[in-house]
């Protein structure tokens, strides 16, 4: 197997393998949540908690999972941990608990949790596991926070309100007129429609340019393999005639 | 009976599960490019949230209230939904052919589809009785199949656009989804 760096890990859950924007994955929670970034931030924290600990005991425990009921052992061990961060966050938080509501226990079923135990977990060193966890965990927490922002922006006009929608600062002034629906289940939607295509689109850019620099190094390497074929020929050539010399005399 | 029909009428359209609660985007978002799976999707998931209902509901008041262990019930009832998705799994080839030949490829996705756990919860949470429990999963999951079946439709019509290149794919899904939840935002109002 490859061998990957920590920094590579880090990277691919933070970015190029996103777990929200690229990879598309978990899309319960980004879209529910959402409505204010004090609510994302919360989702994500107790992502992070959950995703990191249970890589942790899988990756401890892959080499004792028997192959054909690891599914069910992976759920069992993530829906110990997600009760644990429930009631965490139901003693110390009750504010974030209520209006999170029934999306704290359904963290069990998020694909992200699932499948980073099954694509990584099972098959990396408990160190690397962790590492894997917490970056999966902030990607998913940098493009639930994103979009809590925009949304809480648009549809209140403030940001960073506490649970109950009090405080927060007026970014645009007081005289916004807020628009609703973005704090609204069509709202949600749109928005990470709009923050994929962005994704796309950048990505897009970065691979035409990728493209761009490949296909110039092809041309290079052909006039550069021409050049040398044409030197070789004429080497070839002298020897032949060199030869034919020799023959001749 | 009011309040059974105001169960059914709530978890089918004003509450629907996928446009103002959000449970099962996955598959809403995953299984919905042709109406016909869309609808086999929505018959599995119809079948196993009615049995899920009911036996979360049995689990939670005769095994963990008595025994006092009502925060495990996360745990349980994410085990008792994998173990009933794999019975119904096996009934259904052994006993039910045709059944299991339309919904048989879906049912091992329902386990970790968040739809249905989040009717098991919502069920304990609301204190629903053990027949209203039944009739919310089972309207609930109605509901589901008609947005899913709804959408699918709506994207099957989309294959035909030409949008910009980044809006390909998901993005476009997306927003079909978000002018459909509009939509369906619109029953907001309706009371009895």
């Amino acid at each position: 197997m490859k061998k990957t760096s920590y920094k590579d890990i880090l990277l691919g859950g933070l970015v190029n393998n996103n777990p929200t924007l690229v990879q598309l994955i978990g899309m319960c929670p980004t879209l529910a949540v959402t409505t204010s970034v004090i609510n994302a931030l919360g989702m994500g924290v107790a992502v992070i908690a959950v995703l990191t600990f249970s890589n942790l005991f899988i990756s401890l425990l892959r080499k004792i999972i028997p192959p054909q009921v690891r599914i069910a052992a992976y759920i069992v061990v993530i829906s110990g941990f997600v009760t644990a961060v429930e009631l965490i966050l139901k003693a110390y938080f009750p504010a974030i608990s209520a209006s999170l509501g029934l999306f704290i226990p359904l963290i069990v079923v998020n694909c992200i949790i699932l499948a980073r135990a099954e694509a990584f977990a099972s098959k990396n060193p408990p160190l690397a596991a962790i590492v894997d966890g917490l970056a999966m965990g902030a990607g998913f927490t940098v493009a639930l926070t994103v979009m809590g922002f925009i949304r809480e922006l648009l549809g209140t006009g403030r940001v960073f309100a506490d649970s109950n929608g009090m405080g927060g600062i007026a970014l645009f002034g007081n005289a916004y007129p807020p628009a609703t629906i973005f704090v609204l289940p069509t709202g949600a939607f749109i928005t990470l429609a709009f923050l994929v295509a962005a994704v796309q689109k950048i990505r897009n850019i970065a691979d035409s340019r990728a493209e761009e620099k490949r296909a110039d190094a092809i041309r290079t390497q052909i006039i550069e393999a021409q050049y040398s074929d044409r030197n070789a020929e004429e080497e070839i050539t002298f020897y032949d005639e060199e030869f034919e010399e020799e023959n001749n005399g | 009976m009011a309040k059974i029909l105001l169960i059914m009428l709530a978890a089918i359209l004003t509450e629907n599960f996928i446009f103002s609660k959000f449970y099962g985007i996955c598959p809403f978002l995953g299984v919905s490019d042709k109406p016909s799976t869309a609808l086999g999707m929505g018959m599995s998931v119809t079948f196993v949230m009615t049995l899920a209902s009911a036996a979360t509901y049995l689990v939670y008041y005769y095994v963990l209230v008595p025994l006092g262990l009502e925060y495990l019930k996360t745990v349980a009832f994410i085990l008792v939904i994998a173990a009933l998705v794999q019975f119904i799994e096996m009934f259904l080839r052994r006993y039910v052919e045709s059944l299991y030949s339309a919904l048989g490829i879906y049912l091992p996705l329902i386990t970790t589809n968040c739809a249905v756990l989040g009717a098991a919860l919502t069920n304990i949470q609301n204190g629903y009785t053990f027949v209203e429990s039944v009739v919310f999963g089972f309207s609930a999951a109605i509901g589901f199949t008609l947005a899913i079946l709804i959408f699918a439709g709506v994207r099957e019509r989309m294959k035909f656009c030409d949008p910009p290149k980044c809006f390909k794919g998901f993005p476009l899904i997306l927003l079909a989804a978000g002018l459909l939840a509009m939509a369906f935002s619109g029953f907001t109002g309706l009371s009895i």
